[in-house]
């Protein structure tokens, strides 16, 4: 196995009196990508934010190249999450900034490059995501949902990070649309050795763009293993997930 | 002693609160003292609450100084009219009127604009996306505002009383048919650099305070459009009282000494 990249360690994370992440132990290898499965609200998204340091767990280690970041503050924290790029799950562009602004900002912020190159490099992250120049100049406001996701993936990858975080990069997006971005994740791990670590529940989606999925139910992971033997995992809750079966051993809270 | 048990919540609560604010309040400033500093985005605000205040800033001050010069002239008739009236409209203008009113308004306008901008940025998550940029949103969203108010309240209040003054001279000269260059020169006389200066004074803090709340309530709102609501309203409201609070303070040790 290669070197770790990423390491959670018995992570737990309450809001009040509702715990979310209940001992999540899950371990991400270099230029590896991983797939976090699980249903709505069972608190995918919450890890990446603990990860990104968002969100602080209650207990627990987060180890990113070895570094326990949970014990660093300000900057030092700051040059490892800077490793870090992440497509959020409503996208959260910058609504004051024109589109190729947004996906330029941290080129601009972070290497200070001029506003022309910056521009040149956004636009052709924005094509890798098939978005033409016309769509450079509007503002976030005026793009369909699945364009501003398109944009949030485009800032995400723009510095090319180490390590990229998807939270349900294809939802909201035509099939043909989703499979360019599946294969522009892919892409994007084989060619540049990122890291990723994406969260969905297309599961088309989750057989192409993973090497590993790893499964969240009630605050822990309850299956970790190669996509390959996702549909002989032996666990009723990733059968059930997988083939979308309402009966099964995982129960909505639901009221008939 | 169970009724002890809601007071102490209240004062916890209260507490806490207190504390949260001081600490937003003293990184905030400490981002605003350590370069680097984001120019263009200060030059912004300084025209979002500076230039665009000042039809609003104009039109109170220029009634205010009206009112007084009517006020005064019925309670100074009998008395000598034309020199309490210019002292009237200046020093109120100047001491207490132009950088209570203009903070106030202020707070109105501005106070909540900055509430419901940051707040909606917290709810849709752009200050969280600003961290993963490398970016520090106490330096890129909360220090420039902070900065812009501390330097655009002072120059609005310049204006307010230039304005007001003027209002009061309109109402003296058109109205009670005073001397025009009699009344400026009573004007001249009453005006002591130091009461622009205490009122200058105060105005700077007042816009450290406004833009503060609106930083603060924006910054920790939370629920979507209604949770901005509130910090919109939560931030006038409490600017609004910690300028007239902290405006008896400042009085106090500016005169009262
Ligand atoms: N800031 C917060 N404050 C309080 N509760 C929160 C907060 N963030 C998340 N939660 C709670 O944590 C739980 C998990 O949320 P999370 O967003 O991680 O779900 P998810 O697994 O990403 O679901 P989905 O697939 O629908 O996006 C939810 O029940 C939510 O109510
Ligand atoms: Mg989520």
């Amino acid at each position: 196995m290669t070197t770790p990249k990423i390491e959670l360690s018995d992570l737990k994370k309450s809001f009040g009196q509702k715990t979310v992440l209940d001992g999540v132990d899950l371990t991400i290898g270099t230029g590896e990508s991983v797939v976090i499965i699980g249903s709505s609200g069972a608190g995918k998204s919450v890890i990446l934010k603990c990860i990104l340091g968002l969100l602080s767990p209650d207990t627990g280690t987060i180890s990113i190249d070895c570094a326990d970041v949970t014990a660093l503050y300000g900057k030092a924290r700051e040059r490892h999450t800077a490793k870090i790029g992440m497509l959020f799950q409503r996208a959260a562009l910058f609504d004051s900034l024109k589109v190729w602004e947004n996906v330029a900002f941290a080129l601009r912020g972070r290497s200070g490059a001029p506003r022309k190159q910056a521009r040149e490099t956004a636009l052709s992250k924005m094509a890798q995501v098939g978005l033409g120049p016309d769509v450079a100049e509007l503002w976030p406001a005026e793009l369909s949902g699945g364009m501003q996701k398109r944009v949030g993936l485009a800032r995400a990858i723009a510095t090319d990070p180490e390590i990229i975080f998807f939270d349900e990069p294809t939802t909201g997006l035509d099939p043909i649309m989703s499979d360019v971005i599946n294969d522009l994740i892919v892409d994007t791990v084989r060619n540049l050795g990122a890291t990723a670590l994406s969260i969905t529940h297309d599961m088309a989606s989750a057989r192409k763009i993973a090497d590993r999925i790893a499964m969240l139910h009630d605050g822990r992971i309850i299956w970790d293993g190669p996509v390959a033997e996702i549909d002989n995992s032996g666990t009723e809750f990733v059968d059930q997930f997988i083939h979308g079966r309402a009966a099964g051993p995982i129960k909505m809270a639901l009221r008939r | 002693m169970s009724f002890l048990a809601p007071v102490g919540r209240v004062l916890i609560r209260f507490l806490v609160a207190t504390g949260r604010l001081v600490v937003f309040a003293l990184t905030a400033v400490s981002h605003c003292l350590r370069p680097p500093l984001y120019g263009g985005l200060i030059g912004r605000q300084i025209i979002q609450i500076g230039y665009f205040s000042l039809p609003v800033v104009g039109l109170t001050a220029i009634f205010t100084g009206m009112v007084l010069a009517l006020q005064s002239y019925t309670g100074f008739a009998r008395f000598n009219a034309e020199s309490a009236i210019a002292g009237v409209v200046v020093l109120s203008m100047t001491r207490e009127l132009g950088p209570v009113l203009v903070g106030l308004m202020v707070a109105g306008r501005v106070g909540a604009a900055i509430a419901a901008e940051v707040g909606t940025m917290r709810v849709t998550e752009q200050i969280d996306a600003l961290t993963t940029l490398s970016t520090n949103p106490y330096k890129y969203l909360i220090a420039p505002r902070l900065i812009a108010g501390v330097v655009t309240l002072p120059i609005l209040v310049v204006v307010a009383d230039v304005i007001g003054v003027f209002g009061g001279y309109l109402v003296s000269v058109y109205s009670l048919d005073f001397n025009a260059a009699n009344y400026l020169k009573l004007t001249w006389g009453f005006l002591e650099p130091f009461d622009a200066i205490s009122g200058i004074a105060k105005a700077a803090v007042f816009g450290f305070l406004v833009t503060l709340m609106g930083c603060y309530h924006g910054f920790h709102s939370r629920g979507g459009a209604r949770g901005v609501g509130t910090a919109a309203t939560n931030a006038v409201v409490s600017a609004s009282i910690l300028i007239l609070a902290s405006n008896y303070i400042i009085t106090t040790a500016f005169f009262a000494a």
